[in-house]
């Protein structure tokens, strides 16, 4: 029994390290963290923040696997993994920090799984500091949240192709731009 | 006293602009006058703190409209850290924001070693808070002197510059480079503390309050500055909190909010100092609030040098031959130190699979790193949570029926490195 138990669309909750992890169900995330809001006081979101966990625990990862030869940190005289880490239930985790900024403080983060193409709904009517950082994440993610009011790139230009933060987007391959005659 | 305190009201109701939280939209019936300019300010401007743009709708001399448009300086630092070894990452962090590199190094180093569980000694811990708080002093140094500069008390600019250059004499003393030091390791520190350093410290300590009464004594009767800052870019609590403002912008709208305070980390417990917060909630409380955060930075590096003095001797780095590098004098008599110094150089060490967050009260509020590892030598994934990047969504709210000439003075008063806020 604890203090999460009434959160909509909860599927799990674990900890680790001191912190606490809500896993919601990615229909349900504005139910939860209205509820989060509302009745458990988390009146300040922290940070909103996807990862990809494209080639998780497999070979050649743990850095990069977006250019064609990979690099192995599995090769010979290198440490690798001391063991293949568990499983994720799917390709993205977006990840909500949420703070009770009160006499009470705690700390609890949210995260939804996406596959790639899903969306989310945006917690922005929520918490209105969510405008930037889920721009953010559309940008370097692809993520698409669901009723964002200006859903643009944020820190790349308007036109860049890509999402750079994915794993499968190379490093060193941007396309480079000349302006002028050629 | 309570964090919130419902005492004063700044303004009725929320200023936040809808749909849009980040952006101020003219009217369509303006439009329709014809009489909006729109202009681009920045993103080249002396007075943008870096490379920030502004899409400003100007109906005569009042602000219209606002957005804001970042992202000229992004350099991808998230993205290299996953090609980095830990231990090479921890250079990145500082760079982001070059005003408050110790800070940020801080937080990252928190971050490993809660995923390691790795013991620190307490003369690092003292070590850490003790040059935390000079770069807040540093930061804070900088912020004032290029917003006066904005506002045109240019006397300050050199006046706050040549205090902040005794203030990173103290780092170079340290580290041997004045900024981007890399001084603070997963396990400690990288050097034990010079001995010449207490004593320059000291005298720093007692030069520096002295200096914050004249920089007071030069603009607080200074008519300009008043006018400037008075009643400008008025936040309310509610709405700071919505906007997640944190550092000396959430604490000038009167929320009694500090991390060191309220979640403490390192030893900031054990360190007596008061967190200043005004209800203002405009320009001259965020002046205000980062004045007396000073005072007690300076209060709280004294408290660490006097502790700090006691620990003479003491071992300034856990002993884990797996994550800290050897003694350098063993190399050349151990074997085992030699193959873990290679190791640790070549690879990096491992840090166990996981995900934390970890936070610091950085000069311009809550500096957070969020870090994913797979159990290897490379991060899996590392996301910054800038509070620059955060304040400026709050420049629409703050620039409500405000003049263009109030704009220079509310988005010095956020305090945005822009490159913390692109990274």
């Amino acid at each position: 029994m604890t203090a999460y138990d009434d959160v909509p669309g909860l599927v799990e909750t674990t900890g680790s390290h001191g912190e606490t992890t809500l896993v919601i169900d990615s229909s349900r995330i504005v139910e939860a963290c209205t509820h989060l809001r509302d009745d458990l006081g988390f009146n300040f979101l922290s940070d909103v923040t996807p990862t990809d966990y494209l080639g998780w625990g497999g070979r050649g990862v743990s850095g990069y696997i977006g250019t064609t030869a990979g690099r192995d940190l599995h090769g010979p005289g290198t440490q690798g993994l001391a063991r293949v880490p568990d499983a994720k239930p799917k390709r993205f985790a977006v990840n909500y920090h949420a703070l009770r900024l009160s006499d009470d403080p705690v700390r609890v983060r949210l995260q939804v799984w996406l596959d790639d193409g899903e969306e989310v709904d945006s917690v922005v009517p929520v918490w209105p500091t969510a405008d930037w950082f889920e721009r953010e994440a559309w940008d370097m993610f692809g993520i698409v949240f669901r009723g964002h009011p200006n859903l643009v790139r944020i820190l790349m230009e308007d036109d860049w192709e890509g999402h750079p933060l994915r794993k499968d987007y190379p490093i060193g391959g941007e396309p480079v731009r000349f302006s002028g005659a050629e | 006293m309570s964090v919130i305190e419902r005492t004063t009201k700044i303004y009725e109701g929320s200023r936040i602009p809808s749909p849009i939280p980040t952006t101020l939209q003219v009217d369509t019936s303006k439009h329709a006058l014809e009489d909006i300019l729109t202009i681009n300010f920045g993103p080249n401007h002396p007075s943008t703190h870096g490379v920030l743009r502004l899409v400003v709708d100007l109906d005569g001399e009042m602000v219209a409209g606002l957005s804001a448009v970042i992202g000229y300086l992004h350099t991808g630092f998230e993205k290299t850290m996953e090609q980095k070894t830990w231990w090479k990452c921890i250079t990145y962090p500082e760079r982001i924001d070059y005003v408050s590199f110790q800070v940020n190094e801080l937080a990252f180093v928190l971050a490993i070693e809660k995923l390691l569980g790795i013991d620190v000694p307490r003369k690092a811990t003292w070590m850490r808070m003790c040059l935390s708080e000079l770069t807040r002093i540093h930061s804070h140094l900088v912020w004032l002197g290029t917003s006066a500069l904005e506002l045109g008390a240019i006397s300050m600019f050199w006046y706050t510059f040549d205090d902040r250059d005794a203030t990173l004499d103290l780092f170079e003393m340290v580290c041997g480079t004045r900024m981007h030091t890399r001084y603070f390791q997963a396990g400690g520190l990288a050097e034990d503390i010079p001995e010449g350093f207490y004593a320059q410290a000291r005298a720093w300590c007692k030069k520096m309050p002295k200096a914050i009464d004249e920089y007071e004594a030069i603009l607080d009767r200074n008519a300009i500055w008043l006018k400037r800052t008075k009643g400008i870019g008025l936040l309310s609590a509610d709405d700071a909190i919505a906007l997640g403002q944190s550092g000396p912008v959430l604490r000038a709208s009167g929320v009694n909010w500090d991390l060191r305070k309220n979640m403490p980390y390192l030893a900031y417990d054990e360190v007596s100092f008061d967190v200043p917060v005004f209800h203002e909630g405009d320009v001259y409380a965020r002046y205000r609030v980062h004045m007396e955060e000073m005072r007690e930075s300076v209060r709280i590096v004294t408290q660490c040098l006097d502790r700090l003095e006691e620990m003479r001797g003491e071992p300034w780095i856990a002993d884990d031959r797996k994550v800290v590098l050897p003694p350098r004098e063993e190399l050349h008599t151990s074997m085992e130190s030699l193959i873990h110094h290679f190791k640790i150089v070549t690879e990096g060490y491992v840090v166990p699979e996981g995900e934390v967050y970890s936070c610091v009260e950085s000069p311009r509020g809550e500096f957070g790193v969020y870090v994913v590892s797979d159990g290897g030598p490379k991060p899996w994934r590392v996301k910054f949570r800038a509070p620059s990047f955060v304040a400026l969504q709050a420049t629409a709210t703050c620039m409500t029926d405000a003049a263009i000439a109030d704009m220079i003075a509310v988005v010095g008063s956020l305090d945005g490195v822009m490159g913390e806020v692109d990274r």
